[in-house]
């Protein structure tokens, strides 16, 4: 046979292992399923902020009280991530929006601003921790 | 004719355009925030309290919030219809969310009004 080609087995049926280990997913699908996972983390670290938020206004004493538990290293680093989730939830967000307005849709387009927005919430992530400590 | 469940999306655009309006509420009060925090730097517990007193800064954290809150259903809503199949499980963890959602805001506002 002249043409022979090597058929790959389909269909292909999504499996833990399969998401793990044999999909790839291209640059943008890692910004939107972060999107998803920072947006969770956001959801549920609110407690936690308005508990800080809270404490910090009830008087000079909490106030001196929180800004030591927040210089706690396990603090700070779980604030750091929170931040990073806020950053890329942020930058993620604009990225879809202009989606929405068929800004930037076709594929290379998309590829470049996924790095843009991985880039940058990174970066900005950066200057915030450093502007906080 | 279109199935419909009480723990679906309500096939509408509501929420998919108040998940958006809501973003840019709470964009705005985050870069405004940002602005006014990094102009007060150092921040004391005096200049924390005062900002927190002010009449617009009450509103428009309770706006943020409350955008927030919207925001938040849309979102975890989402993730309950991609994740959780069983329609008994979805509708208990949509009505704790929503319970969350609820506890949160009436937080704020008595963190913002006491």
């Amino acid at each position: 046979m002249a043409n022979v080609t090597i058929r790959k087995p389909r269909p292909k049926y999504l499996s833990l292992t399969a998401l793990l280990f044999e999909i790839r997913l291209p640059l943008p699908g890692w910004v939107s399923i972060l999107h998803r996972i920072s947006g969770l983390l956001l959801f549920l670290a609110v407690v936690w902020l308005l508990f800080m938020l809270d404490r910090s206004l009830a008087s000079e004493a909490d106030f001196e009280a929180i800004r030591r538990y927040v210089g706690l290293l396990p603090v700070k680093l779980s604030l750091l991530v929170l931040i990073w989730a806020f950053c890329h939830h942020f930058c993620a967000g604009i990225r879809f929006l202009l989606l929405d307005l068929d800004r930037g849709v076709d594929k290379a387009t998309a590829r470049f601003t996924s790095w843009i927005t991985l880039a940058a919430s990174l970066a900005l992530t950066a200057w915030l921790g450093a502007k906080l400590w | 004719m279109v199935d419909r469940v009480v723990t679906g999306a309500h096939y509408g655009l509501r929420d998919w355009l108040a998940q958006r309006v809501t973003a840019a509420v709470m964009a705005v009060y985050t870069v405004i925030m940002l602005a006014v925090l990094i102009g007060a730097a150092p921040i004391g517990y005096a200049v924390w309290k005062d900002l927190f007193t002010q009449g617009w800064m009450r509103v428009a954290t309770l706006l943020f919030a409350a955008s927030l809150a919207w925001h938040a259903w849309v979102g975890m809503r989402d993730i309950l219809m991609d994740y959780v199949k069983p329609t008994g499980a979805r509708l208990t963890l949509q009505v704790g969310v929503l319970l969350v959602i609820a506890a949160y805001l009436a937080w704020t506002i008595q963190i913002l009004w006491r």
